[in-house]
């Protein structure tokens, strides 16, 4: 087994420099470069070129990417443009903050999910389970945007709970921005509980019509007995697969989430840098982003691994 | 007779449809079991014998409900009590022993821990005796190494040894009763003998009562005191084993025993007429009246009840004394084939090997193929024109590879193919040219998967007349009409989807799609193996009237040894993909020479309470060949050393084309196994 | 009312069967109501333009968040345009470019997918390595890229959403395809000697349709969803062209006082997608495709 975990850990930093490659070769061939897309209309003549000498855009492109490459490990994602500070700087305490938010609504989410699409699949088509399922059904349907607003509207502006707008400052300490983020909080998690409530209300669901609930009835299983011993175990185990990806997906709804609440996070910023044709800062995010997910889901599949009986005991042929 | 354990009174269960009727699936059952005695269940596919025995135990799948009446456990309605009871009973007095052992223990579960829940739920033992207590029930069933069997998964065990893990976890309760729901279905013919015989000893020594429901007459003779046969969701037939299995008074169990292929006779039994009414069709009258040989008008207005006879059996028939005078019908007799050698070959395998392992990106570079041991190997084989060659095998003996290698669907890696003297079909079938493949046709097991659900009859028919003759639209309702005729279906059927045929129809339909070509040559690859029985008659007579017509080859695959037997001229053996035994149907089930033959004909189950299997060999499957030698090496009792497991065991040709594949010269090995049979004639005699 | 399965609809002509899979989903009450919204916002996308009491451009600047009122039922915006116009006709450009970039992305992603099942080999491979690392990528930012450095108008939008959202189609398409390739009609098929051609059209597409149509109704909902969101972003339509995204956005900078404006289009998409997903359900039901988890019998 330790063979199995140490090629999916390869497989995954391969995957890694795949993307960055990736990233790197389409920010490439896209028409343009840092320098044209950040000076826009002034992107002409000797500016233009001055410009490509101080980011050194006039070197070959394997040697830029190698570059890159062995600062973004280091933690050192170059200049950025715009401002002239390094980008590292810029993105470390948005990156804390974005961490902040979606490990609280993780946190949050995933042990409600799984307990609300127990619940909805043991009162199959009862008042629980519709009513849960309505309320999740709707929530995964309509844009994370409009469920936010929503809220804001909710609890913000009708009832006056809430702040609507985060307006502390990024790099404030935490207890300054406790207040702030809890309305998206309860917006990311409300939506990332929708998504794995439906999956563990069908995994459950088809689990407990399987051959061996029924036998472990058969057997005379209690009720909840069977639930904990026999149900659960195999109901679950796809969905922690789903769970890892699902907080995969999370980084993509964070951006939204944080520009709809302008929260100073990882996402707002990218929305900036891209605003501001700041592409420097735009790679760096980019790459982190997606080592974050590749990580993430390297993590689901090696906690599937351990979980699952099935690819524990793999044994090779032997005569 | 002491007071029944069970008693199924008057049950009748059913369903309401979307249209909102009620139609049943049981109707009138009367049923009364006794301490340790073993009942048969026997009846095909949608007779309703699974939901019997589940409702026994209460159990009723979901959207049934029961109708009338109800089964008494020890005087008590399962159906009266309340959940609670019900966690009693089961697995404490009546136990489950389900049909897919594989599917039906939990997958993220230790064996250890499954069977010790039954323990616990249902004995009063301690914790550490409860572990002591599973080791016993798993060495109970013969498994090997039980302290290590505790600690594996469900899906680390072989087919048969997840089976056996059931029974164990069945008797571990310490039940009265055993219900067995085709516990067997699945299971290699040796294993499967290997369960029934165990199943039979721990039926003895703990003196538990059996209800075992099977589709398999040859199964449930092995095993039961009485039958109870059961057509249409009711019974129809009930009486001693004896006395069901051999004269039978009741048209519907008559016919279906005559439908069985025996391995004594080389004929294609009789087939049954029409097919089962679907729940709730059943009219007024007896629900076999469409198919029954002996039906009058009041046959079909009045509904027969139950009645004893004089042999102490329950039958539902309105004349079931005239059963026994029915002649039986006559069977189509195979044609007297001229001397075989006569007869040009159509096909010829010389020393084929095939593989299922492709070259990695190395070897491919290199150009060489991979070093692995091939699935099939040393294949040498000569098929003449018009004749049946029958191919028998357990699972992994590789007889479906070598029809699909015929087929061009799979290379061979080595040896060479040769259709009619010189052409090569060692070539895949891209490269083949169209009219070599118009002559070879196969025909495939499963029939819902070998027709394209979203074609009609019409358009599956078009496919080969057009490929292979280029008809246009007018000419091809023609010749579709003609096809669906020789395979006995109306023109009606042209415009219907696969999703409204029974089985039988669309394996016809197979038939019909691989005769359209107008082959010389029809590989059947395990094409009866899904159907009833009494549809599998069908099909085979239809079968052997086509060749008998068109004087078509057949090279017939197949793991049920008796099938093989009614339609094969000659008869291929093989293990783990090599030949052990080949020669005229006639001479290798009546005298099997090579020991695996011998080993597999003596598991074979039969439908005669007179005959029992011979068990020779070791339960133990193997799940791939050998490097070199003899590919039965490792379980053949009568293996003679090392030369065994290092040389090829070479031909050894005995009269009139028979040829076998040992080490033990042929006149040694009958020696001995005259040896082995009085030994076991002794045995018996002294048993006695 | 009956629910129905197509399953045994014979072809007695080609419309024959996909009028009675609409059929099939009327048939359910939740596809009935998804086959309504959708009906209707189409045709509301498609006549608004006739109707709208106001011009979306025009500004009253007296009028600046007015509540509804009799002259202007939904209020109006902080610009003084008619919300009910602008929410009419927000919808348009939507669902002109996701119902084109829908059937862009399936075409592409679905034919690529069946091709890459039937063939397998090294091809394959390569091709679903690639096909990962891109799908490793937040979609957000890739679209957000593209858009920003090639710039934003319906033919961008549809190319690249097409494109992004027939990436997954393929993984899909493909999956379909090997399970179909499995069964053994297809093999018969193959040893006939059937040309590839035939294989694929005759015997694989029309059991990989029903997937991939399914697929379709449910990709269509996304990247609507994704559509809107970009818009939202600012990264979208271009203003003054009214889109149900960007009105939420602009909504949020005065929705304390004024949060009529964002209520309007928040409705109407909301509408319009969970009416494609019980379009899309009861479609996946009618022609007895279960999308979850394998089910038991």
């Amino acid at each position: 087994m330790v063979r199995l975990i140490a090629r999916r850990l390869v497989l995954g930093v391969i995957t890694i420099m795949l993307v960055s490659g990736v990233i790197f070769a389409g920010l490439e061939l896209l028409p343009g470069d840092a320098c044209t897309a950040y000076l826009g209309q002034a992107a002409q003549g000797k500016r233009l070129d001055n410009c490509r000498q101080d980011f050194g855009l006039k070197r070959p492109p394997m040697t830029r990417y190698v570059e890159w490459i062995g600062g973004a490990v280091r933690g050192d994602f170059g200049i950025s443009p715009k401002g002239k500070k390094p980008v590292s700087e810029t993105v470390s305490n948005r990156f804390r903050n974005t961490i902040i938010l979606g490990a609280t609504a993780s946190l949050l989410g995933i042990p409600l999910a799984i307990l609300l699409g127990i619940i909805a699949a043991l009162w199959r088509d009862r008042a629980p389970d519709l009513w849960v399922s309505a309320t999740a059904i709707f929530a995964m349907t309509i844009p994370e945007f409009v469920t936010a607003t929503v809220l804001i509207l909710i609890f913000s502006v009708w009832l006056g709970w809430l702040p609507g707008i985060v307006v502390t400052q990024p790099d404030a300490p935490l207890l300054e921005f406790l207040s702030d983020i809890i309305l998206p909080i309860i917006a990311l998690a409300l939506i990332m509980t929708a998504h794995i409530l439906r999956m563990v209300r069908t995994s459950v669901i088809d689990v407990m019509a399987s051959d061996y609930v029924q036998m472990a009835q058969l057997k005379g299983v209690p009720y909840w007995q069977r639930v904990f011993r026999h149900v659960l175990p195999n109901a679950l185990l796809p969905t922690i697969n789903l769970v890892a990806l699902m907080i995969a997906w999370l980084l993509s709804g964070t951006v939204v989430i944080e520009v709809v609440f302008n929260y100073p996070g990882l996402g707002r910023l990218m929305i900036q840098a891209i605003f501001f044709r700041d592409l420097v800062t735009v790679q760096a995010i980019a790459l982190i982003l997606a080592a974050l997910y590749i990580g993430l889901n390297l993590f689901a599949d090696l906690l599937t691994f351990v979980a699952n009986p099935r690819l524990r005991t793999m044994r090779s042929r032997q005569p | 007779m002491g007071e029944s354990l069970v008693q199924v009174r008057n049950l009748g269960i059913g369903f309401t449809s979307q249209a909102g009727a009620t139609l049943p699936i049981l109707q009138n059952i009367e049923l009364a079991i006794g301490e340790g005695e073993t009942i048969g269940l026997v009846g095909e596919s949608g007779c309703g014998k699974s939901t019997l025995a589940l409702a026994m135990m209460g159990y009723l799948k979901s959207g049934l409900q029961v109708l009338k009446g109800g089964s008494l456990f020890r005087g008590v309605n399962v159906f009266d009590m309340n959940e609670r009871a019900l966690e009693d009973i089961r697995g404490g007095n009546l136990a489950l022993i389900p049909q897919n052992a594989g599917q039906s223990l939990t997958p993220t579960s230790r064996i250890g821990r499954q069977i010790g829940e039954s323990v616990k739920l249902h004995t009063m033992l301690a914790k550490d005796q409860r572990r002591e207590r599973v080791i016993e029930l798993l060495s109970h069933v013969r498994l090997p190494q039980p302290e290590d069997m505790l600690e594996r998964y469900p899906h680390e065990l072989s087919g048969g040894q997840q089976q056996r893990v059931a029974i164990a976890m069945a008797l571990a309760g310490e039940p009265e009763v055993l219900l067995l729901d085709e516990p067997t279905t699945g299971l290699d013919v040796t294993t499967q003998a290997h369960i029934l015989e165990l199943l039979r000893e721990l039926a003895a020594e703990t003196g538990t009562a059996m209800i075992y429901v099977s589709h398999d007459l040859g199964a449930i003779a092995r095993v039961s005191d009485r039958i109870v046969v059961m057509y249409a969701g009711e019974l129809v037939l009930e009486g001693p084993a004896r006395r069901v299995l051999k004269q039978p008074v009741h048209p519907y169990a008559r016919g279906l025993l005559l439908s069985i292929p025996r391995l004594k006779e080389s004929v294609v039994p009789t087939s049954m007429p029409g097919r089962p009414p679907s729940p709730g069709r059943a009219g007024q009258g007896c629900g076999f009246a469409d198919r029954c040989p002996m039906a009058v008008q009041r046959c079909h207005d009045e509904k027969p009840l139950l009645e004893p006879t004089a042999s102490r059996e329950l039958v539902r028939c309105h004349f079931h004394e005239r059963v026994e005078l029915l002649s039986p019908a006559e069977p189509p007799r195979r044609p007297n084939r001229a001397n075989v050698d006569e007869l040009d070959s159509i096909l010829r395998l010389d020393d084929v090997a095939i593989s299922y392992d492709k070259p990695g990106i190395v070897d491919q570079i290199l150009g060489r193929q991979p070093n692995v041991t091939p699935t099939v190997d040393k294949i040498d084989l000569t098929v003449r024109r018009g004749e049946t060659v029958g191919v028998v095998g357990e699972s992994g003996s590789g007889k479906s590879t070598i029809l699909r290698a015929i087929a061009g669907l799979l290379p061979p890696r080595s040896g060479t193919i040769t259709y009619e003297e010189d052409e090569s079909l060692n070539t895949s079938v891209d490269k083949r040219a169209k009219d070599l493949l118009r002559r070879v046709q196969l025909i495939f097991q499963n029939p819902d998967a070998s027709l394209n659900p979203r074609h009609t009859v019409a358009q599956i028919l078009a496919q080969p007349l057009r490929l292979y003759f280029g008809l246009g639209n007018d000419q091809l309702r023609e010749r579709s009409v003609a096809l669906l005729e020789r395979v006995r279906l109306g023109a009606d059927y042209l415009e219907r989807l696969p999703s409204q045929l029974s089985g039988g129809e669309k394996q016809r339909i197979a038939v019909a799609r691989a005769f359209a070509a107008e082959p010389d040559l029809v590989l059947c690859d395990e094409v009866t193996s899904a159907l009833d029985v009494s549809v599998q008659a069908a099909v085979l007579d239809l079968l052997t009237q086509l060749q008998a017509d068109r004087g078509t080859t057949y090279i017939f695959v197949s793991h049920d040894l008796a099938v093989v037997r009614a339609i094969a001229d000659r008869v291929a053996v093989l293990y783990q993909g090599r030949l052990c035994e080949i020669g005229p149907s006639e001479n290798v089930y009546r005298f099997p020479s090579q020991p695996y033959t011998e080993v597999l004909l003596g598991a074979v189950l039969e439908p005669d309470p007179d005959t029992r299997p011979a068990l020779v060999a070791e339960d133990v499957a193997d799940l791939f060949p050998p490097d070199k030698g003899c590919p039965f090496q490792r379980r053949c009792p009568r293996r003679i050393g090392d030369i065994c497991d290092n040389e090829t065991p070479p031909w050894q040709p005995t009269e009139l084309g028979h040829a076998i594949r040992c080490h033990i010269p042929l006149a040694e090995l009958h020696r001995r196994q005259e040896q082995s049979a009085n030994t076991a004639a002794e045995k018996l005699e002294v048993s006695t | 009312m009956t629910t129905t399965n197509i399953k045994h609809v014979q072809k007695k002509s080609a419309l024959a069967r996909p009028l009675a899979v609409l059929l099939a989903v009327a048939s359910r009450p939740s596809g009935l109501v998804g086959l309504i919204l959708v009906t209707f916002h189409l045709l509301l996308a498609v006549v608004s333009p006739a109707i709208t009491p106001y011009d979306f451009k025009e500004m009253s600047p007296q009028l600046t968040l007015v509540g509804p009122s009799f002259e202007h039922w939904f209020g109006t915006d902080n610009l003084g345009r008619d919300v009910f116009t602008r929410t009419m006709l927000g919808g348009r450009q939507a669902l002109l470019v996701t119902t084109i970039g829908t059937v862009f992305a399936i075409t592409w992603g679905g034919l690529l997918g069946v091709l890459l099942g039937l063939v397998g080999g090294r091809l394959d491979e390569l091709l679903m390595r690639l096909v990962d690392a891109f799908l490793c990528l937040p979609w957000i930012l890739v679209l957000l890229l593209i858009v920003v450095i090639v710039g934003f108008g319906p033919s961008v939008m549809i190319l690249t959403l097409g494109f992004f959202f027939g990436v997954p189609v393929i993984r899909m398409a493909r999956a379909a395809t090997h399970d179909v390739v499995a069964l053994d009609f297809v093999t018969a098929a193959r040893a006939r000697g059937e040309s590839r051609s035939t294989i694929v059209g005759r015997e694989l597409l029309p059991n990989v349709l029903d997937v991939l149509l399914v697929e379709g109704a449910m990709r269509w909902s996304w990247m609507l969803l994704t559509f809107s969101s970009l818009s939202f972003l600012g990264f979208g339509v271009a203003p003054p062209t009214p889109d149900w995204g960007l009105m939420i956005s602009n909504a949020r900078g005065y929705i304390s006082i004024a949060w009529w404006a964002a209520l309007a289009p928040i409705v109407a998409l909301s509408s319009l997608i969970i009416g494609i997903n019980m379009f899309s359900d009861a479609l996946a039901k009618a022609l007895g495709i279960d999308r979850a988890q394998k089910a038991p019998v």
